[in-house]
């Protein structure tokens, strides 16, 4: 009974007013998406034609894989988000959102990853393995990849933040449209 | 009056008196086991993978000129991420397992299952995030970059990638275990019967 007093209220007991959680919730979903479409449309746009020495090369984000991971990996995720948003307030679907959500959180993480890793060796080239940096050559493409990057870690924390709520969702499973 | 005396229930630290006593769920405990064992020796054949070689870097008169070269793990930040990834997702696996064996009847109001589900999927998404970095990265040791110029250092350091690759492919066995677990933690929270909502205070 004592305990009843300092128990987190927060966590378990739903919020007052139905209307603004559920307008708080789709704002969030707007982030996310807008974020996800930022990310893709700055990484597929991105490209810079450079000369050295005669010879002229175009860095486009074709080139290495990671970032071919990262357009497709965030264009399904855009797609997703977007249904999302579509959603009616009580519908059955919104259980498989909560497993969706969980599947595609994991998606974006990874492709992020894989991307900042390899953007990091373009930006600061590997001194054990001979590999240059090669963004001294193609500035103007660097900072689009890493503008698409900072999106899509925007797009990473809101997803996050909507898979945590996805789970307070199932312990309080009024929320689910039961009532 | 008595009787229900006798039926009061607790709140708190200690476990609801129950009729029938806990199962234990061996599934979920084996496939954390698993899971520990493969995170474990996916941080340990990455952190412990070293390769030195001496090439001939140029000719002087007649002597050659030997540089030798190490490829070690921690010259690539993806590998790092890797084993410091791993590290934590089998340390997450280890306390999970000592929480299931020693600690079964520690709970707070159905909070438990809600913290092990939460946790699951951190440490998935940590395990995940590291797969993909260390993936990419040993696929462009393997392979290279022609846009870029830069050669892939596979052939001249074979053993190193193949004990990374090793390490990937644990880490990605661990990784899809984890997800399984979470899965299956997920799915304990929806039991109706996990809180006692009728408890009197």
């Amino acid at each position: 009974m004592l305990l009843d007093a300092t128990f987190p209220v927060f966590l378990v007991k739903p919020m007052a007013n139905t209307r603004s959680r559920r307008v708080c919730h789709l704002l969030l979903r707007f982030v996310a998406f807008a974020a996800t479409l930022a990310a893709v449309i700055m990484m597929a746009t991105s490209h810079e034609r450079a000369t050295i020495f005669t010879v002229s090369f175009e860095a486009k984000y074709t080139n290495s894989p990671a970032f071919k991971y990262f357009v497709v990996a965030f264009s399904v995720i855009t797609v997703y988000g977007f249904l999302v948003l579509f959603l009616p307030a009580k519908s059955l679907l919104w259980r498989l959102v909560v497993a969706l959500d969980l599947v595609f959180t994991i998606l974006l993480v990874s492709s992020f990853s894989a991307t900042l890793a390899i953007a990091q060796v373009g930006k600061k080239g590997n001194n054990d393995a001979g590999w240059l940096p090669i963004c001294d050559s193609v500035p103007k493409y660097c900072d689009q990849v890493t503008r698409a990057l900072i999106a899509g870690f925007v797009a990473m924390i809101v997803y996050i933040i909507l898979l945590l709520h996805s789970v307070h969702t199932i312990i309080d499973p009024l929320l689910l449209g039961k009532n | 009056m008595a009787s229900e005396d006798g039926e009061k229930v607790e709140h708190g630290l200690n476990e609801v008196p129950e009729k029938k006593p806990k199962k234990k769920d061996w599934v979920l405990l084996s496939l954390r086991v698993i899971a520990f064992l493969a995170t474990a020796s996916a941080t340990i054949v990455m952190a412990l993978n070293k390769q030195t070689k001496s090439f001939v870097v140029a000719t002087v008169g007649s002597t050659p000129i030997t540089a030798t070269l190490a490829a070690k793990f921690n010259q690539t930040p993806a590998f790092v991420f890797f084993v410091i990834a791993n590290g934590n997702a089998s340390l997450h696996n280890l306390v999970m397992i000592t929480m299931d064996v020693f600690g079964s009847q520690y709970d707070y109001k159905g909070l438990r299952l809600a913290l092990i589900a939460i946790l699951d999927m951190m440490a998935m998404a940590l395990a995940s995030a590291g797969d993909g970095a260390a993936a990419f990265m040993s696929e462009l040791g393997k392979n290279g970059n022609s846009h870029a110029r830069w050669d892939k250092i596979c052939d001249k350091f074979e053993t190193y990638c193949n004990r990374s690759g090793a390490a990937l492919i644990a880490s990605f066995v661990g990784f899809i275990l984890l997800l399984i677990i979470s899965v299956m933690s997920i799915i304990k929270l929806l039991k109706p019967n996990r809180i006692n909502h009728n408890a009197s205070p």
